[in-house]
Parts: C-alpha cells; sequence; structure tokens
C-alpha cells in the first residue's frame, strides 16, 4: 500500500517537551513505550476544560457539572468509536490498563472460575496480565497455564492449541509486546479460544499507539488500554467489553456512583458502565484522553505507522552493525520497540551513558520478568518509538550505544 | 562525557570484567541477599567470620550492572580480613561517601581504591547499584540470613 510521506517535523511541533535540552543535548525521547508525551493540543484541553468547566460529573444539578458530565461522556463516546466499539455503554473507564485488567479477574474472574478451570496467558505478558490473574487463581482454585514463546519472540502456538481445551475459560495475552514489540496473532488464538467456548481479553497497552484496533473485527471479549501511551493523560485508560458479559458481571469496587440506590435493606446498583466506576474519577484526565483521540484522528495515522516501522528497521539494522549487539524479539510482525543486550554491558550501565548522551531508553526487566527468564538475560535496553522520533533520533542512539562500546572497550 | 568516565574509571571497568572474590564459600557462616527490584540486581554475599570477629573470607554471586559488580568486587577485597567492627566502619564511610556533599578531598583515607565511587553521587539512580553489596553485607554482618531490597 503506498502512502504519502509522514509530516514529522510538523507533528514534533505539536510536542512541547521534545525541545528540551538535557545535559545540553537536544532531548530524543525513545521510551514511548513506558509513557507517551502529550501534545499541546491534550495539554490544552485539559487546561481549557479545567480553567472553565471543571467540576464533580454525574452528581449536579448546577450547570458546571452537567457540562463537565458532558465532557466527560463525550470522551468516552471517542474511546468507544476510537476501538470500534458498538457502543459507548461497553466503555468502562479505568485509570488505566492496570486496572481494567483487574477488574475483569476481580469482577468476571472471582465471580465464575472454580477449581476445575483454567486461565492461559502467556509468557511476554506484563505483570499486569500476570499478577491479577494469580491473584484470582488463589481465590477461586482455577489454574494458570502459559503458552511459551520461541527465540524470536513469537508465541508457540502449537503449544497453544495443546493448552488452550475444554477447561479452558479465559485466554488473556498481550496484542502487542511491550518488551519484545512482537504483534500476536490474535485472529488464530480467539479462533482457539472460541472453539472451546472460552472468553478472550486482549492487553491492547501497546497496541493502541502503534496498529489500528477494531474490536468488533479483532473478535476478542474484552479489550485493554492506557491513556498515558497513547499520547494522554497518566491515570486514565479503559476496558471494552461485550454488553452481556458486563451486564452479567458483579460490581467489584464499592462506593459513589456505581448505585442507583444505597439502603440498609439492599443496594442496587447502576446500569454498565456505571456499575464498575465507583468514586470520582481523573475528570480532566479521561477528557484529556478524548482530546488525544481527536489529535490521533487529525493524523494520517498510515503514514505514521509506516514511518515507525521505518524506524524500527533503521534502529534494528544500524545497531547490528555495530558488533557485540543482539536484538531480543525479532518477530516478523513487530512494532516500534527494539529491544537489545550486548556482549559485556549490562543494560543499566547502557542506560546511564545513553542518559549522558540524552537519549531516554529504558533499561531493565519491563515489568515483564518471565520475558527476561525465557531469553535467559536479566535485562534489557529497550529503545520504543512514537510517530514523533525521527531518524536523527536512531542516529543519535546509535552513536551514543557506539560511545557506550567505546568505554567498556 | 567527563562525568561518565569518572564514573566508569578503569578501576570499575576491570573490576567488573573480573570479579574478585567471585562464586561459592565453603563453610561461610554468614549470609545474605540483595535485590534491586528497579533493574533486576541481585547478589548474595557469604562470610566467614571466626571466633575473634574477623572477616576470615568473603565472596559474592549474582548478576548485575558494572558498577553493583565493581562494588561488590571492591567490597570483598576492602572488608577481607577486617574485624566486623572495622568492615562495618567501612560501610559508613562509603555510604557517606556516595550520599553526601562530602569534597573529594576530604574522604577518609581508610576507604582506599573505594575512593573509585566517589562519582557515582552525580548519578542519583546509580547510587543504589553502588551500595547494594554494601547494605547486604551490612545485614549478613548485623543479622545473619537476611534479605535487603534497595526498595524497602
Ligand atoms: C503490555 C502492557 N500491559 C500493561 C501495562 C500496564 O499499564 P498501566 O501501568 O498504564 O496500567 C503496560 C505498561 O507498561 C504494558 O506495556
Amino acid at each position: 500500500m503506498m502512502t504519502t510521506p509522514f509530516d514529522v517535523v510538523a507533528v514534533r511541533g505539536d510536542f512541547p517537551v521534545l525541545g528540551r535540552k538535557i545535559y545540553g543535548k537536544d532531548l530524543v525521547y525513545l521510551d514511548s513505550a513506558a509513557s507517551a508525551q502529550k501534545p499541546s493540543q491534550v495539554l490544552d484541553a485539559q487546561r481549557a476544560f479545567d480553567a472553565t468547566t471543571y467540576s464533580n460529573i454525574h452528581r449536579g444539578v448546577h450547570r458546571l457539572s452537567q457540562d463537565a458530565t458532558v465532557a466527560y461522556e463525550a470522551a468516552r463516546k471517542k474511546i468507544a468509536a476510537f476501538l470500534g466499539a458498538p457502543s459507548e455503554h461497553e466503555i468502562v473507564l479505568t485509570s488505566g490498563t492496570t486496572e481494567a485488567i483487574n477488574l475483569v479477574t476481580q469482577s468476571w474472574g472471582r465471580s465464575t472460575l472454580g477449581p476445575d478451570d483454567e486461565v492461559v496467558i502467556t509468557w511476554m505478558e506484563h505483570h499486569s496480565n500476570i499478577v491479577p490473574w494469580q491473584l484470582v487463581a488463589e481465590q477461586t482454585g482455577c489454574t494458570l497455564r502459559v503458552v511459551p514463546i520461541d527465540d524470536r519472540g513469537e508465541l508457540d502456538l502449537d503449544a497453544a492449541r495443546k493448552l488452550i481445551g475444554p477447561r479452558t475459560r479465559m485466554v488473556a495475552f498481550a496484542h502487542v509486546s511491550n518488551a519484545l514489540g512482537t504483534i500476536n496473532p490474535v485472529s488464530e488464538l480467539v479462533a482457539l479460544a472460541k472453539a472451546h467456548g472460552a472468553l478472550t481479553l486482549l492487553d491492547g497497552a501497546q497496541a493502541v499507539p502503534h496498529v489500528k484496533v477494531d474490536v468488533a473485527a479483532l473478535g476478542c471479549d474484552f479489550y485493554a488500554f492506557s491513556g498515558h501511551k497513547l499520547f494522554g493523560p497518566s491515570g486514565t485508560g479503559a476496558l471494552w467489553g461485550r454488553r452481556k458479559l458486563l451486564d452479567s458481571m458483579p460490581p467489584w469496587k464499592g462506593g459513589g456512583d456505581m448505585i442507583l440506590s444505597v439502603s440498609f435493606d439492599g443496594t442496587r446498583y447502576n446500569s454498565v458502565p456505571h456499575k464498575f466506576e465507583a468514586g470520582t474519577p481523573n475528570i480532566s484526565g479521561i477528557v484529556g484522553l478524548g482530546a488525544a483521540i481527536d489529535y490521533l484522528g487529525g493524523l494520517d495515522l498510515d503514514a505514521a505507522f509506516a514511518h515507525e516501522e521505518a524506524l524500527v528497521h533503521h534502529a534494528t539494522e544500524s545497531l547490528l552493525a555495530l558488533g557485540k549487539i543482539r536484538i531480543i524479539g525479532t518477530a516478523k510482525n513487530k512494532a516500534s520497540v527494539v529491544s537489545f543486550v550486548t556482549e559485556g554491558i549490562h543494560p543499566h550501565d547502557m542506560g546511564t551513558i545513553l542518559d549522558q548522551e540524552g537519549v531516554a531508553v529504558r533499561a531493565g526487566h519491563h515489568c515483564a520478568q518471565p520475558v527476561m527468564e525465557s531469553f535467559g538475560i536479566p535485562a534489557t535496553t529497550r529503545a520504543s518509538f512514537a510517530f514523533y522520533n525521527t531518524h536523527d533520533d536512531v542516529d543519535r542512539l546509535v552513536t551514543a550505544v557506539r560511545t557506550a562500546l567505546e568505554i567498556f572497550g | 562525557m567527563s562525568d561518565l568516565r569518572e564514573l566508569y574509571q578503569q578501576v570499575i571497568l576491570d573490576h567488573n570484567r573480573k570479579p574478585r572474590n567471585f562464586g561459592d564459600l565453603d563453610g561461610a557462616n554468614r549470609f545474605a541477599h540483595g535485590d534491586n527490584p528497579l533493574c533486576g540486581d541481585k547478589i548474595q554475599v557469604l562470610l566467614k567470620v571466626d571466633g575473634d570477629n574477623i572477616v576470615q573470607d568473603v565472596k559474592f554471586k549474582g548478576s548485575g550492572c558494572a558498577i553493583s559488580t565493581a562494588s561488590a568486587s571492591l567490597m570483598t577485597e576492602a572488608i577481607k580480613g577486617k574485624t566486623v567492627v572495622a568492615a562495618l566502619g567501612l560501610f559508613d564511610l562509603f555510604h557517606e561517601m556516595v550520599t553526601s556533599d562530602l569534597p573529594e578531598h576530604e574522604l577518609d583515607p581508610s576507604l582506599g581504591k573505594l575512593g573509585v565511587f566517589y562519582g557515582v553521587r552525580e548519578f542519583p539512580v546509580r547510587v543504589k547499584c553502588a551500595s547494594l553489596s554494601w547494605h547486604t553485607v551490612h545485614a549478613a554482618l548485623t543479622d545473619s540470613d537476611a534479605v535487603v531490597s534497595t526498595e524497602a
């Protein structure tokens, strides 16, 4: 498919922090997988909301509260459209992916799983799609099964075919891996799950910024993501779930907003999605997330994603050309992450040296210790790209890695 | 770049490449584990302390960055043959060196080679790497079987 070139210079102008100097050098921000930067459009929208409209939502007779509620609910509609969800009633607003997954484990999982049931996850999950399942396994006696990965960082589908069976009630996996960049074969896994009557949950934290998501086409039952990886504010996110499922699930947190009426004779719960939204949320944050989605709507995303792919290719080739570098995660289908290890240089030292050169990367286990274990390494250095990165950024990264190689001789 | 050369001095690079006193210790009677969960550094310190409270032998195991590996290696060299009290005294001096504003020329001379870690204070996130083995040995010498974490 032909795409027009992406105007990265214009886009960079939208992200004020990218103009920052670090130790006197232009910042090269290659840590968007940890958290993406926010464009002025998001910062301004939040500020304007706070300055003119802010109030608590869903509970005021006064005009300000009504306006705030409208703005907040408008963001929910934008999120629904962004994910291809049939209705905004299927969007539960959360503080992020972590809370969205915990909602599923504690509401759906805790109320339906039992000792004969199995939940299948994978070796490449972020801790936030591992630990909540471990907790619910302890609570319900269900068994957790884990699909292994191969040396390229792709899921072992033969193993998945054996692991997913009649006892499987849920298959929960990353749409895109944060540590490896692998884009997982959603349709195969969803089909396997469906064949056995199991549900599917996709952790979309790393997918939404880099691939087009359409939950209807994906065929999954739940989809979770975080606003701060999508150029929006931290402390925001959403869970999409099928209406029938959400309706059948019990509340998991109690408090204001999630009720219709409270009485000591019995409390009546609100309808979905509000049933799952106890307490005052991050109101301006969610409005900011709506603005981030609007911002993305104004970009040519095909061109943006093609640009990211070119950056990943450039970085991979140039790092390998230095020698002594091993790329961790070489899946055929891969998004926006270059994780690597260097002979004789620990990622933590690499991270410090790159930082001194103004290059911000993540060094560590990326909250995916099983991934590290399966590659037999303690940690990696991870450069992660967003559409606002440039080929110049890649060159700066490579030069800084060369400096590290020199220092460590 | 000059700060980096200050951090990654030859002594540190050398001890990282060829850690001294690395491995198992038969007859060890004091142990501790240290963890830096932020970067995944793990270290185990094993000591043989005799009836006169002298550190007869000390070894370390584990994996970590250059700063934590070199620091562990130099720590073992520094405390071997010292009394427990003297080793704990070095812990205090080391801790002060990497966390205070003490000028370089006022460093206690008994720090000796450990002075190469002076530059770490310019890298706040790396102070934990340099101190991990020291906190671990401190735990081993004051409370056997201890586990320490830089995030405790
Ligand atoms: C794949 C993946 N899942 C889940 C999370 C957790 O997201 P949050 O911390 O925003 O809840 C992350 C964030 O690092 C991630 O990369």
